[in-house]
This record gives C-alpha cells, sequence and structure tokens, in this order.
C-alpha cells in the first residue's frame, strides 16, 4: 500500500526544504483531484474549479499556517539533527578518551590547576576592583582627607568644629559623616557575663550608617538625641558579634550589656553584609558601634575621618572644587582664631572605592596577568599533548577521510574531544576555585580589604565557561586543522613513526615548548623579583626588635577630680603592674604605651625649638610629630636603642617636662647638633629633650618614617596602654601568667590578645607576603607545565628514533652517548626558550617594577636563579627518556619494525 | 458554549483523521472520501479546517508524511500513523465511546431519577 517514492523527488528540494513550496503543491494536488471527480460526475471544467476553489475555503490563509507549522517543524527537526550529531561526537570522544585514560587524566589535571586558579583570582579581581563596594549607589561616597603624598592615615582626620563646618558650608554632599580614627582593638572589657571579655568598639558621627546606606538587621540606629550624646549611652552590634558573644539572641534589642563597668542599651543590630573592617581597616574586627558625641571631643584636636555621599550628578571633580572653596574657612577650633585655615588644600575627595582597594590595583592586575600566562602554558601544553595524539592517530583520520568524513567532521570530533576535556577541565577547576576562594576568605590575617566577602558568583561562573570554550576552541582547534590539512595518501603511506608527518609535527610541537618554556621564564623572573623585594622587606630596620616580644591590652582606671591626681594615681597603678610582671619568671623587661608601632597613631600638635619661636617657618617645614604616651621601660621592652636617658618615675608633673625624639625628628629640629639637652616649646609649654631613640616604622614597613615624639605616662594623659613584654622565652609561653598576674591587680582585666609583637609585622607585611605567594605558586605551576612538555616531546621524539637509535647502537654508539644527545636535545629547546623568555621578561618586569621594594627590575640574582632554575627541571625532564634512550636493546629495536 | 462545541468538534476531527489512516497512508483528499464513504454520506469535513489539522498532528509527531504519486500519477503529500499517532487514536476511541455512552444513558433514558437522587 506504501506508494513508491517518485525520481523527482529525489531532486525536489535538493537546494534545501523549502514548507511553502509544499503547501502549494499539497493543496495544488488537492484541487486538482476535486476537479477531476467533479468533472467525472458532468460537472463543466469551469464550474468544477470554482466550486473546487470554493468548498476549500481561503486558499491564501490556509498556505500561511501551513508554511508556518511546517517551518517550525523544520528548525526542531534541524535542531535534533544538530543535537544528536553532537552526541555522537561526544560519545566516540568518551570512548577514545576512555581508550587513553592516562592522557585524559593529566590533561584534564593541567586544565584543572589553570582554569582553578583563573577562575579564584578572577574572583579576588572583581570583588576588590570590579564589583561596586557594598553600599547602595555605592559610586556616590567619597573618601575626604589631605594628598596621600603628604602622610599616611594618620593625619587623614579633622576636628570636631572643622567637621561641622565643612559638612554645613559644602554644597555638593548629600551629606557627610565619619568615624573616631584612633580606636585600639579589645578596646572596652564586657563585663556582667562571667569572665570580662574584651570588645572591639569604634565611635561613628550618628548619621555613619545613614551616609553609607546601611539599614539596620534589627532594631534601629542612632537617634539624633543620642548621637549628640544623649542621656542613656547606647550602641549598636556587628553581626558577627551578636553571634558570637550573644548567641543571636533575637530579644537582645532593648537590653542593657555592661561596658567598662557602664550600662549601655543595645538599640540595634547590624546585617551580616556589612564589616566596617573589611571597608576602612582590613584585619579590624569591630564588634560594636556607639555614637560619637561631637561636643565632648571638641577640644581633642584632630580626629574623626571623613567620607560623604555626593548629590546625584555631581562629579568628584566639582566636589574637589567645593571643597577647595570651603577648606580657606574652616578652624581646627572655632575658639581659637589662629587656627582658621589649617585645612587648606588638606581636604581632598577621593571614590571611596578607590580608597580601599586603589592600592592594590597594580598588585591585582598583575596577579592576572599571571594566571592568564598560566592559562597559556596549560593550553600550549594541552595542545601539544594532543597534538601528539594526532599524530598517533593521523592512520585513523586518514582512514575516516577515506570512507568519506569530511575535513569539517574530522575538525569536529577532535573539536568535540577538547571540549569534553575543558568541560572536565573546566568542573574540576571551579571546584578548586571554591576551596581556594574559601581558604582566602579566611585569611583573616591577611590585611587586605573586603578579603572575607569573597565569594564565587554568577560573574566567576561566567568567566570560567569563557575560559573553557576559549581553551576548547584554541586548543582543539590547532591540532585539528592541522590533522585535517595533512594529505590523505601521506598519512595512509605513512608507515610508522620516522616518516614526514611525523617530522613535521615534531617541529611545531618544540615550537609549542620553547614558548611554553618562554612564559615560565617571564612567570618565574617575576616571582624571583617579588621573593627577593620581600625578602627585603624583611631585612627593614624597624627601628624595633619584633622577636621575644609581646603585647597586651591593659585595664585600668586613673579618674580623679584633678589632672594631677590622675597622673599621681596612674603612675602607682602603672608601676604595680610593671613591678609585678618584670618579677614574672621569663620576662626582660616591660613597659606601656599607648600606642603599638605599625598600627593607628596621632600627632597633637606642632613643636618648635627653644629659642626659635618668633621665627616664621614655611608650611610643612617643621613636622606635626606623631605622639606616643609610654611609662619609663617602654623602650628597651619594645627594643628600641636609646641616646640619652629614658623617662623615670620621678618625671612628674612637678618636675621638668622631658620628651624623647626619634632621630628624624632630631635632624630636623636641631641639624647637625645634638639634640640631648635641648628644648623644645610647644606654645608655653618647655619640654626637654632627654634622650635621641630610632626610627620607628609607625604605619607602614615599607613606607618612610616621620618624626616622633615620646611623652611620659606621668606627664601627659595616654589613651589607653598596651602592655609591652620582653622575654627570653617563646612569647605565647607567658599569656596565662602575664593575664594572671593583671587579673590579681585588677579583676576586671579582660582576657584581652596576648599578641607577639612579630604578628604586628607579619600583618603589616601581608599584602606582599599573599601577592609574592601567589605570583610564586603560579611560577612554581608553570614549571611544572612547561618540564611536562620538555618531558613529552623528548620522549615522544626517542619513541619515535627506537629505530635509528637501535641501529646506531648496533653500530657502536655507546649508551652514554646516546643519552648526552638526547640530553642536548633537551638543553637546546630549554635554551631557546630560556633566551627568548629572557627577552620577555625584560619587558613583563618593567611592568611590575613598581610592585618592587628595593630591588631592580633588572635584578640579575632573580634571572640568574631562573636560569638555574629552569635548566635544572629541563635537565630532570630530559633525563628520564635519556635513560630510557640508551637502554635500548639494538635487537629488538631492530625487530620491532 | 460556542468555544466548548469548537474544542468538541476538533477533537472529533482529529479522531477521524487518525481513524481514517489506519489502514495505510492516504493523501488529504483520499482522507475525505473515506471520511465521507465510510459515514455514509452523513459527514461532510470541512476541507478548510482538514489541512490544517492534519499539519498539527504531524508537527505533534503523530502522523508522518511523505510525497508519492497519487492513482493517476500526480504528486500528492501521503500522511501515514506514527506509533504514537496508533495511541493517541486508542485514547480518542475510548474517550469517544465513553462520552457517546454517557451521552446516550441521559438520552435514552425512560424515567425521571428518584428524587433524593438529584437533591
Amino acid at each position: 500500500m506504501k506508494p513508491p517514492t517518485p525520481v523527482w523527488r529525489r531532486y525536489d528540494r535538493l537546494l534545501g526544504p523549502d514548507p511553502f513550496a509544499d503547501v502549494k503543491d499539497e493543496l495544488r494536488f488537492h484541487l486538482e483531484a476535486k476537479i477531476d471527480d467533479l468533472v467525472a460526475q458532468g460537472w463543466r471544467p469551469k464550474a468544477a474549479r470554482q466550486e473546487a476553489e470554493r468548498q476549500l475555503g481561503d486558499i491564501r490563509a490556509l498556505q500561511q499556517i501551513g508554511a508556518s507549522i511546517g517551518e517550525q517543524m523544520e528548525r526542531r527537526k534541524r535542531l535534533k539533527d544538530c543535537w544528536s550529531d553532537l552526541r555522537q561526537d561526544v560519545r566516540y570522544a568518551l570512548r577514545t578518551l576512555g581508550r587513553d585514560p592516562g592522557f585524559a587524566a593529566v590533561s584534564i589535571v593541567i586544565l584543572a590547576l589553570a582554569i582553578g586558579a583563573n577562575v579564584a583570582v578572577f574572583s579576588v579581581v572583581n570583588t576588590l576592583l570590579l564589583r561596586p563596594l557594598p553600599f547602595p549607589d555605592s559610586h556616590q561616597l567619597v573618601w575626604i582627607a589631605p594628598p596621600p603624598t603628604d602622610c599616611g592615615f594618620s593625619c587623614a582626620t579633622y576636628s570636631a568644629d572643622a567637621y561641622e563646618e565643612f559638612r554645613a558650608q559644602s554644597r555638593a554632599y548629600q551629606d557627610v559623616s565619619g568615624y573616631e580614627a584612633f580606636t585600639t582593638p579589645d578596646n572596652l572589657r564586657l563585663t556582667g557575663r562571667g569572665e570580662p571579655e574584651p570588645a572591639t568598639s569604634i565611635e561613628v558621627i550618628g548619621n555613619f550608617f545613614q551616609v553609607l546606606g546601611v539599614q539596620p538587621f534589627m532594631g534601629r540606629l542612632f537617634t539624633p538625641d543620642e548621637a549628640r550624646g544623649g542621656p542613656h549611652p547606647v550602641a549598636v552590634l556587628s553581626d558577627a558579634y551578636w553571634r558570637r558573644q550573644f548567641n543571636a539572641d533575637p530579644a537582645i534589642v532593648g537590653k542593657a550589656i555592661d561596658l567598662n563597668g557602664t550600662p549601655v542599651t543595645v538599640v540595634g543590630v547590624l546585617p551580616a553584609a556589612f564589616d566596617f573592617g573589611a571597608v576602612f581597616s582590613p584585619g579590624l574586627k569591630v564588634d560594636l558601634f556607639t555614637p560619637l558625641d561631637l561636643n565632648y571631643e571638641r577640644n581633642w584636636g584632630n580626629i574623626v575621618t571623613l567620607f560623604g555621599r555626593l548629590k546625584p550628578g555631581v562629579t568628584v571633580a566639582q566636589a574637589r572644587d567645593d571643597a577647595n572653596r570651603v577648606a580657606p574657612h574652616l578652624y581646627q577650633n572655632v575658639k581659637y582664631p589662629q587656627t582658621l585655615g589649617r585645612y587648606k588644600g588638606d581636604l581632598i575627595p577621593v571614590p571611596l572605592k578607590d580608597y580601599v582597594t586603589g592600592k592594590l590595583r597594580r598588585s591585582l592586575i598583575a596577579l592576572w596577568c599571571a594566571v592568564g600566562v598560566i592559562l597559556l602554558i596549560a593550553g600550549v601544553n594541552l595542545s601539544n599533548l594532543l597534538l601528539a595524539r594526532a599524530a598517533a592517530r593521523a592512520k585513523e583520520f586518514a582512514v575516516r577521510g577515506a570512507l568519506g568524513a569530511s575535513r569539517g567532521r574530522t575538525v569536529r570530533q577532535l573539536l568535540a574531544e577538547s571540549l569534553v576535556l575543558s568541560g572536565a577541565g573546566a568542573v574540576a577547576g571551579l571546584g578548586l576555585a571554591l576551596l581556594l576562594i574559601r581558604w582566602l576568605a579566611h585569611q583573616g590575617s591577611v590585611a587586605l580589604p573586603l578579603l572575607g566577602t569573597l565569594h564565587i558568583d554568577g560573574a566567576a561562573l561566567g568567566w570560567t565557561i569563557l575560559i573553557a570554550v576559549f581553551t576548547t576552541i584554541l586548543f582543539g582547534l590547532v591540532p585539528g586543522l592541522r590533522t585535517g590539512g595533512s594529505s590523505l595518501q601521506e598519512a595512509l603511506k605513512d608507515s610508522g613513526p620516522g616518516a614526514g608527518l611525523g617530522r613535521r609535527h615534531e617541529r611545531v610541537r618544540a615550537t609549542l615548548v620553547v614558548s611554553e618554556v618562554a612564559l615560565a621564564c617571564v612567570l618565574l623572573v617575576s616571582a624571583g623579583l617579588l621573593l627577593r623585594s620581600f625578602l627585603k622587606v624583611l631585612d627593614v630596620n624597624l627601628g624595633f626588635q619584633p622577636d621575644h616580644a609581646a603585647s597586651i591590652m591593659v585595664d585600668y582606671d586613673d579618674s580623679a577630680p584633678t589632672d594631677d591626681a590622675s597622673a599621681a594615681k596612674r603612675a602607682v597603678i602603672f608601676q604595680q603592674i610593671l613591678t609585678r610582671v618584670t618579677a614574672l619568671p621569663g620576662v626582660e623587661a616591660a613597659g606601656m604605651t599607648d600606642y603599638l608601632p605599625l598600627g593607628p597613631n596621632r600627632e597633637w600638635d606642632t613643636p618648635v625649638p627653644q629659642g626659635q619661636q618668633g621665627k616664621v617657618f614655611a608650611p610643612g617645614e617643621l613636622p606635626d610629630p606623631l605622639v606616643y604616651v609610654v611609662t619609663p621601660g617602654f623602650v628597651r621592652a619594645m627594643g628600641i636603642r636609646l641616646r640619652g636617658r629614658d623617662f623615670t618615675w620621678a618625671d612628674t608633673l612637678h618636675s621638668e617636662r622631658v620628651v624623647l625624639i626619634n632621630a628624624s625628628a632630631a635632624r630636623i629640629y636641631w641639624p647637625g647638633e645634638d639634640a640631648v639637652g635641648k628644648v623644645l616649646m610647644r606654645g608655653k609649654e618647655a619640654d626637654r629633650v632627654v634622650g635621641v631613640v630610632d626610627d620607628v616604622h609607625e604605619e607602614n614597613v615599607e613606607g618612610p618614617v616621620g618624626s616622633q615624639i615620646y611623652y611620659p605616662v606621668t606627664q601627659q594623659g595616654p589613651s589607653g596602654a598596651q602592655l609591652v613584654i620582653r622575654t627570653s622565652l617563646p612569647p605565647a609561653a607567658l599569656a596565662g601568667s602575664v593575664l594572671r598576674a593583671l587579673r590579681e591587680l585588677n579583676p576586671k582585666q579582660p582576657a584581652a590578645e596576648f599578641r607577639p609583637i612579630q604578628t604586628l609585622v607579619n600583618r603589616a607585611n601581608s599584602p606582599r607576603r599573599f601577592f609574592m605567594l601567589l605570583v610564586a605558586a603560579f611560577a612554581g605551576l608553570g614549571l611544572l607545565l612547561a618540564a611536562l612538555g620538555i618531558y613529552g616531546v623528548i620522549s615522544y621524539s626517542v619513541t619515535r628514533k627506537t629505530q635509528e637509535i637501535g641501529v646506531r647502537m648496533a653500530l657502536g654508539a655507546s649508551p652514554a652517548r646516546v643519552r648526552l644527545e638526547v640530553i642536548l636535545n633537551t638543553l637546546r629547546l630549554a635554551v631557546v626558550g630560556l633566551v627568548a623568555g629572557t627577552a620577555a621578561s625584560l619587558v613583563s618586569a618593567r611592568l611590575i617594577a613598581s610592585l618592587l621594594f628595593g630591588t631592580s627590575p633588572w635584578d640579575p640574582t632573580a634571572y640568574a636563579g631562573m636560569a638555574l632554575l629552569l635548566v635544572a627541571v629541563a635537565l630532570i625532564s630530559g633525563y628520564i627518556p635519556a635513560r630510557r634512550a640508551s637502554g635500548i636493546d639494538p635487537m629488538t629495536a631492530l625487530r620491532s619494525q | 458554549m460556542e468555544t466548548a462545541k469548537l474544542e468538541f468538534l476538533r477533537g472529533t476531527l482529529d479522531a477521524l483523521i487518525l481513524k481514517a489512516l489506519v489502514w495505510g497512508p492516504l493523501h488529504g483528499y483520499a482522507i475525505t472520501n473515506l471520511i465521507r464513504r465510510q459515514s455514509d454520506d452523513a459527514l461532510l469535513l470541512e476541507e478548510g479546517t482538514l489541512y490544517p489539522a492534519l499539519w498539527r498532528l504531524e508537527s505533534k509527531g503523530l502522523l508522518e508524511a511523505e510525497w508519492g504519486l497519487s492513482n493517476n500519477n500526480r504528486k500528492a503529500k501521503f500522511y501515514r500513523l506514527t506509533p504514537d499517532g496508533r495511541r493517541q487514536l486508542r485514547r480518542e476511541v475510548a474517550t469517544w465511546e465513553a462520552y457517546a455512552a454517557a451521552v446516550a444513558k441521559v438520552l435514552e433514558a425512560t424515567q425521571p431519577p428518584l428524587a433524593e437522587e438529584i437533591r
């Protein structure tokens, strides 16, 4: 009953399907058949046609319906064909790869490492550079500070009066806010819940959260009344502190907690997404926030940092002009007219994002480039492996070609294979990146901003897919085109390794390996330069001895009706503590300071050498030294070298005022003279310099050191107390006994962290260490991949030349000679790569020059080290095939072909 | 009411087309003739709705089409039932029979239901 397929049908749709014509044909047939029937019933032809068309109805509408349904079917069919082809290709690829699991495993591991590194670094770059800060409309937020060249964080502060005037007079901002800049960790103690626990709080201007756009997770923010020092002290908690300390108590809002003996009402809990430290002070964990009472702080000098939210449409440049207009009209303290204009040129808004991550931009871009190079090396490696396989499979492809497979189909098959490989590599790489990111996000000791907010997001996923597709196309296509392009006959005749095609492949592979080696060179040189810089940083003379010293925050109460009584009370307490602690076994020296080096600090005013008060100084000629208020014994405990005498407990408010200054300050005040015994004037007060100490790195290890001045706790009020002890034991061993001693003297002493001073240094160096380690890891990975590449090529060429080697050994070549030859071949590859790589490194080193410290981008040690390492690795990877070559048995080799 | 009637009719048309193809492949015109003859000229298919119905069934995979020659050597599109189409036909027939039986029961009733049953 099946109708025969007519001959014309074979050619009818030769140029592809045409649903519209099909519908027309079908309907024409219907009409003709109907007309025939009607004519047979006795109708006249013309009337019959009319009747048939009438019965069929609106032909044009019918045709349209038919065509659209037909096109839909056609589309679906094409898609299905495509899918089934792809499925076939992938199935076949899986089968082929399954036959060679070693190759598949090596390729997937290589790809996973490269893609994992890329995704992880991309996530870091995305978080720190690309993504906006985690605040609504964060592009409107600006940080307001003096130009960064003037001084670091310490002087980026303003007085309460200046803040209020600036806020009132500026027109560029929706609002301006800030926070108290001189917070130290563990500055409070939480009591009333067992042992006193340390807590870190920060005082913020009342509108702080509103300006940032942070909404409380629970409760509310500060009211204007509370911000002005309202009757009841209040605080909002950070999410982490609420969970850790209060077990995420859902009824915490409204409860009072006991801070430093004062009941403080919790009015709100902040959302988990808000991390003060991550943005403003990397590494600092802030537990709670209290409102800053500007009236109380009015006479305290520069205490707040500033940031603002620009009005919509206002650019940073406009804000800068606005600030320059306002700055000359600001007083540091309205009560003192001579403080007018102190901030001229010192209020410069920059995007908050630039302030937070701007310094890291170059490092991150360098890191990004490094992983890009890794991806390239991995790709070249994979290409090489695929090429070696393609050479071995040349016959298979020739046979498929002879059986009618088109060149496109063959290339597609190869592409499918690399798609399977890079797909598996991408999945494994993503897993790897996930682990890496999770680990990085918990590196609390690395002082990088926003690190805690790291996670893999849609962008990172998209990036993975992009990379996977890129590697697939690049590395599947090269060998694919080469294989597809070779002539059938040549391949079929090519009876085995050793003939023309194999030789040509080998040249390509050698070129690939050379480029791999060159890329690895670039990474190694960069890593070498960064490592040298890091070692130089570790060698920097900090001005103090960080090893064998530790510090702990000390709680004390020196409240008294007069300054005099307070100083006396303080002296007694501190003396008791120091006597007690020094008596502990293992403690060599002890002292106290209010600020430790490499952390926050502050300056008070501008002292003038005695006898020069009348002189007019150019702006900036006299420094505003950083101020430390310390006890006798502090410089010794810290390991700071002192010339002159240390403070004693006999230096009181009733004796002469004394100070220590650092060498830099001494050079500025009395150039070429001995500063010991000279007098510095602060207004009417005279301070005699009793000693000169070494310059201590106060902000960072790498930057220059400014002027510093030390006051005795007996003559000036410290803003806290850090006990520093020097010991012959490992500092951690003393933690228990020191805390016990402090508790015995003062039961309110919280269990503050006992920190080795070395951790301060490590923390300051952590970003450099972090980048150096990452680049070094990538360089190691690059080296490994290059070694694999060299091994692959040499090993393959030995296999290919088995017969030749056999003949030569039969003719009397010694195994040692054969071995030497293979090793020389290896060295040739390595040296060519080395030369190309050195040239490339000279260029790339210039690009990272700004990341180096005390190291020239042409540092010969780094280059020599790289060359040595590379040659050594090349020798090892060439030695294995060389041994195999020298072990060839001539008889077996000759018989095997 | 109007649309419900249309739905019912279209369902019936699909069933009739599927049934017509049970005995082998046919082209559209032959399908109209077959249904007319089988029903003793009682059912006259609207030709304008036949073809869209055929195409729809084809795109759903219930029918398969192939070009061939008609009895008088014209090129014509022949439709054939797929296994899916055969299954669909069985379902449609079952539905139709159940429906017809139900309607018949109501229409052929000789006495009213008990009063408490319709309350």
